[in-house]
């Protein structure tokens, strides 16, 4: 008989065959990975440059802003500089991923929670929150922890005003914002990297300053999204994260907020996180900064560069401890 | 089986040429405007990638030709190796141009002998002070022996035992490696997790080897068949 019965198939040569189809899994397991791992390098490749906003709504009755830099040699970063290269760690970690997946963002409606230590509190649409507000356009210099910086043209109000109104009580030492955490609409929030909602807390006499605004557009058109829309803060003497993008929620505190960052890396990332070109963090030298655009890298400046207007915020404090 | 030959003129000029691959694509992008906003940072990253996924490709030819017993995969070993080295020296060189040089300030114009020595100030300081620049330059110190030995001529006068254990320092320069990309990332360890386990595999699959290797002499004989 040539059909072998089971029990003639000596043990080694089941172990063989085991072990030669363990083989071909392996290699074809370590193909496919090989396969995978290639394809995601070509798809990196070729998004490394990301994708520009398209243009949006001209934002009406924008004036000039007395607060915006003396720009001078510096230039203004381009729309497709300003809308591809972006830390926004809800929609994934990488700089162009924003431009790629914030797409699916839904601006409207929008309505930001206000709460806490004020006499106003409430859910305030958008809409409700611009009305009465002129509009100005501020050059101002957005310096990234990690070393690099653009000149943006944002199109905003002052972040003081908006308080004025909400009214917070004698209680109110700090205020803390809140970025929309929707993982329907936002890729990156579905997986732990950082603790969402992300939050960002300043004191209030900050908040109060007059260079920190409400932002709402950038170009004299309506927020791209990969920047946060629709409405974020932009606080100009401190590192960029510290600027709260796509708010959600407003609320005012007396004790000092714990910050998402400040919470992942204490030893990195303070509470004040103010440009400061003598306190180093520890992997990137904080002393210089590269200029998007320009190859040769730049002094960073104290408080960015707006030393004149807000040092007196601080004044009597050690900027090396309340890093 | 394919030919000695065909290894010699055909596969292996094949690979090289793959494996410059990546840098020519960089500097393709980089001439015609295709990678980001910040095309330095895309030169150190990039580089930094394909020396660690060079590393990986090397450890992973032994394990490799282990399991399809495809043997003549060894002769691949030594140009895998030395395009790690390649890209983490072209990685090292863009950092010391876009990180340290372009940084420096030029008391003398450009062109002058202190921008040397300031240079090597800043690189040097720099390798002390940041830990993970520490990490990094001693993942290229730990290349470097290997790529100067990889001759054949090396090989003879070091003697196989000597040269391979030398070249057991690629394991080490996996981890440091490793530990590099660690400490440099943000917030988002994903990427470094995956080269982790990926680097993990490929020792453990050693030891695994090793061991099963020491308890069974006889198969091991018969299996070579
Ligand atoms: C051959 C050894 C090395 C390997 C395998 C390696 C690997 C890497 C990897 C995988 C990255 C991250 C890329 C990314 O985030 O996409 C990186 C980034 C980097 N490496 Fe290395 N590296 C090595 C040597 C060095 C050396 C010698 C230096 C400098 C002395 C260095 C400095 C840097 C810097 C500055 C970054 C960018 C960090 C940032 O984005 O801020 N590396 N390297």
């Amino acid at each position: 008989m040539l059909i072998k019965h089971p029990s003639d198939i000596r043990s080694s040569e089941i172990t063989d065959q085991k072990l030669y189809a363990n083989r071909r899994e392996f290699i074809m397991a370590a193909g496919a990975a090989a396969g995978a791992a290639l394809l995601s390098g070509a798809n990196r490749v070729l998004h490394a440059a990301g994708q520009p906003a398209p243009h949006g709504r001209k934002l009406d009755g924008v004036i000039k802003s007395p607060f915006s830099a003396a720009v001078g040699d510096e230039k203004v970063n381009t729309w497709e500089q300003i809308t591809t290269y972006n830390n926004f760690y809800e929609f994934g970690t990488e700089k162009e991923s924003p431009s790629m997946y914030a797409k699916a963002l839904k601006t409207e409606p929008w309505r930001v929670r206000v709460d806490g230590e004020c006499a106003k509190p409430g859910d305030y649409h958008i809409d409700d929150i611009l009305k009465g507000q002129t509009l100005e356009e501020r050059v101002y210099r957005l310096r990234c922890v990690e070393a690099w910086s653009m000149v943006v043209p944002w199109i905003g109000f002052p972040l003081s005003n908006f308080v004025k109104r909400v009214e917070p009580t004698a209680k109110a030492k700090f205020i803390e914002f809140n970025t929309l955490a929707d993982p329907s609409q936002m890729v990156g929030v579905r997986s732990p990297v950082l603790r969402w909602p992300y939050t960002e807390a300043l004191r209030l006499d900050e908040a109060m300053h007059p260079l920190a605004i409400l932002a709402v557009g950038l170009y004299g058109e309506e927020m791209p999204k990969q920047d946060g829309a629709p409405i974020r803060l932009i606080v100009p003497w401190k590192y960029g994260f510290k600027s709260a993008k796509s708010i959600v929620r407003i609320r005012f505190t007396e004790r000092q907020p714990l910050n998402s960052w400040q919470e992942s890396q204490p030893s990195e990332y303070g509470f004040y996180s103010n440009v400061n070109p003598a306190v180093d963090h520890p992997r990137w030298t904080q002393a210089t900064e590269r200029r998007i655009g320009e190859f040769f890298r730049r002094k960073t400046l104290m408080f960015n560069g707006y030393a004149d207007q807000v040092a007196s915020l601080y004044s009597g404090m050690d900027l090396k401890r309340n890093y | 089986m394919i030919s000695a030959s065909a290894i010699r003129w055909v596969l292996k000029p094949a690979v090289f040429v793959a494996a410059l691959g990546p840098v020519g694509w960089l500097v393709w992008a980089g001439l015609t405007g295709h990678l980001s906003a910040n095309p330095l940072s895309d030169l150190t990253n990039e580089t930094g990638l394909w020396a660690l996924r060079f590393i990986c490709i090397t450890l992973a030819i032994t394990p490799f030709r282990r399991l399809t017993g495809w043997h003549a995969a060894i002769r691949f070993r030594r140009m895998t190796g030395l395009f790690a080295f390649f890209y983490g020296s072209l990685h090292f060189l863009t950092y010391v141009i876009a990180d340290r040089f372009a940084g420096l300030d030029f008391p003398d114009g450009i062109v002058a002998w202190s921008t040397v020595v300031n240079l090597a100030v800043s690189v040097g300081d720099d390798i002390y002070k940041r830990p993970f620049i520490t990490i990094g330059f001693t993942t290229l110190m730990l290349l470097l022996p290997l790529a100067v030995t990889s001759t054949a001529g090396w090989i003879r006068r070091l003697g196989g035992k000597q040269w391979q254990a030398l070249h057991r320092l690629i394991y080490v320069a996996a981890l440091t490696a490793i530990l590099h990309y660690w400490w440099l990332v943000k917030a988002d360890l994903t990427s470094p997790q995956r080269y982790a386990l990926v680097v993990g595999a490929l020792l453990m699959f050693r030891l695994v080897w090793a061991r099963s290797r020491a308890s069974a002499p006889v198969r091991q004989k018969s299996a070579t068949t």
